[in-house]
């Protein structure tokens, strides 16, 4: 017999192709905004992974935070400029600090944990923004342009190089959360957003279930949070900021927790959003941004997402009626 | 013939109602024991003492000659006894089968694991064969939150049968459940029990149901047992009909 929702792969396979055949034709700046996207959905997608086990964090900008220090540490003081030793260092911090922290916020749940991860990230962003010596303070570090695999990126082609190289981290990524979400663990976190008590008394701890899956989640924001920085070239204290981690949720909610494609969709149409509504109402763009989320939470509660499941039930009945 | 779980002197009071009080009692290896009681009268408490959710004032519990008492609930899952509840405590959100096969996985100390899927844990197939002594085979694909009561009380004891327990404490297994429907629960349940020699231990309000499939019955009043022994016999004492039905 077969268990749960499988991912369609010709629909993932179709998807990345489009993201990987369509940006050489695309505007510069619309690659950029891909970049960032794709780079900020590894840290929804931690986010996501943590709502199916009925937790919401307000704080993931921290392990974002973390992975985007990590690389710019280690170019100030470890001279490293290769871009995949930098990743590597930021899975190792991205995972110390979740597993740390971990200890502690797997013992909370509901708005206990959210806001203490609130807490812990606004404690990072004071220790950026006051050791000035280490961390740049307010104006941050600056990140050069990496090696990839000890070759330096053509500059005529350096955003392209660096959009391919997220787009690719990136769903490799989201295809080990989607094993983790069809795995043993995936369903014990679901199991203990369901029912905690009946986790317990099958034998199985409600505490480690949470602690790993805190893990991994920290871990993908993490290396989101290097993707970014190396986009951006310079990494600031704000990126662990509660803005931030609001900004996450609400793409968390834009996208929809429907699937681990759904953090992509939603940070897109975010970024998008976000970037024309700057533009055609400087002033009043938060607005905007409001009145999106009012109009998923009314008419698409299940997120961007969910409309993938509404047309598949639309061309259901078309089919059904040209028969 | 030694008891397979026994408790010793178990006191537990909620304030002043009295839940438990030096309440000694024996279960043997594979018998299939009735609780009935009034309501209060420390039924539930004795399996939520027992399954570690609720710690006594004092008193001990033996499992197999080792003590359990205080111990948690995944402790006391983990040594063999596993419970069902009077409301069905389901994955709701999961299928049928995905219940069946996560309560497998975590039997198989596999709950941690978090790359291969779910389904490679019953590669022996394990899950369909206990839906199908559960009579839940057509529901395998259902959202556990989508059935039908009596199916939720059949779904609730099988996530504990698959566990393989050696004993098994169900909480009302009929209630909520429609009269025509009891007969079906419980004579789903009792052959798959008895034919695994799984030590059972049930909870009941409905006299009938007690009295047709219990091979020992236990009456409680008041944190005490009132009488014991066979189900013709305890449901006749004249002690218990007072407590249970207010006759005379």
């Amino acid at each position: 017999m077969a268990i749960g929702r499988r991912l369609d792969p010709a629909l993932a396979l179709a998807g990345l192709g489009l993201f990987l055949v369509v940006p050489p034709f695309l505007p510069q700046w619309i690659t950029f905004l891909l970049t960032l996207a794709w780079a900020k959905a590894l840290a929804v997608l931690g986010i996501v992974l943590l709502l199916r086990g009925g937790l919401l964090t307000f704080g993931h900008a921290l392990y974002y935070a973390v992975g985007a220090y990590t690389a710019g540490f280690a170019v100030k003081f470890l001279g490293v400029h290769e871009g995949l030793v930098a990743l590597g260092l930021a899975v190792v911090t991205g995972a110390a600090a979740s597993a740390l922290l971990g200890l502690l916020l797997a013992r909370y749940r509901g708005v206990h944990f959210g806001l203490l991860n609130l807490a812990f990230s606004m404690v990072l962003y004071a220790i950026l923004l006051k050791f000035y010596e280490i961390t740049g303070g307010t104006d941050g570090l600056r990140l050069p342009t990496p090696l990839l695999a000890g070759v330096k990126p053509d500059a005529q082609h350096l955003r392209l190089t660096i959009y391919y190289v997220t787009v690719v981290l990136a769903a490799l990524l989201l295809y080990v959360a989607y094993r983790f979400t069809t795995s043993p663990l995936g369903y014990t976190l679901r199991a203990v957003r369901d029912n905690e008590v009946r986790v317990e008394y099958m034998g199985a701890s409600v505490r480690q279930a949470i602690y790993c899956s805190y893990i991994v989640a920290g871990v993908m924001a993490s290396v989101g949070g290097v993707l970014a920085g190396f986009s951006v070239g310079h990494i600031v204290p704000e990126l662990s900021f509660w803005t931030q981690s609001g900004e996450f949720v609400f793409v968390a909610l834009l996208g929809g927790t429907g699937s681990v494609l759904a953090p992509v969709a939603g940070s897109i149409v975010f970024e998008f959003v976000r970037n024309y509504a700057f533009k055609y109402s400087p002033y009043t763009w938060q607005m905007t941004l409001g009145i999106v989320l009012l109009g998923i939470i009314f008419f698409l509660p299940g997120g961007l997402w969910s409309l993938k499941g509404i047309a598949a039930r639309r061309w259901t009945i078309v089919t059904r009626r040209s028969q | 013939m030694s008891a397979v779980l026994e408790t010793v002197s178990l006191t537990k009071f909620f304030g002043m109602v009295r839940a438990a009080e030096d309440l000694s009692v024996q279960f043997q290896e594979g018998e299939l024991v009735g609780i009935v009681g009034p309501n209060g009268s420390g039924k539930t408490t004795l399996l939520n003492v027992i399954t570690g959710y609720v710690k006594p004032d004092r008193g001990r519990i033996r499992y197999q000659g080792k003590d359990i008492t205080g111990l948690s609930p995944r402790a006391v899952a983990d040594l063999g006894i596993a419970r069902s509840f009077q409301m069905p405590q389901l994955y709701l959100s999961l299928t049928v089968l995905e219940n069946l096969v996560l309560a497998l996985a975590i039997r198989a100390g596999r709950a941690r694991e978090f790359w291969a899927p779910l389904e490679r844990v019953d590669r022996r197939d394990e899950a369909p064969r206990i839906l199908e002594q559960f009579g839940l085979e057509e529901h395998a694909s259902h959202d556990a939150g989508q059935l039908p009561e009596g199916a939720r009380k059949l779904l609730d004891v099988a996530l504990s049968f698959a566990r393989r327990p050696r004993i098994l404490l169900m909480d009302e297994p009929t209630s909520g459940v429609s009269a025509r429907d009891k007969s079906k629960v419980m004579d789903t349940l009792v052959p798959v029990l008895k034919g695994t020699g799984v030590t059972t231990i049930f909870v009941e309000h409905d006299m009938e149901v007690v009295q047709r499939y219990a091979e020992r019955v236990l009456a409680f009043d008041e944190g005490k047992v009132i009488a014991a022994g066979s189900p013709d016999a305890v449901l006749r004492d004249p002690t218990v009909r007072r407590a249970l039905l207010g006759q005379p």
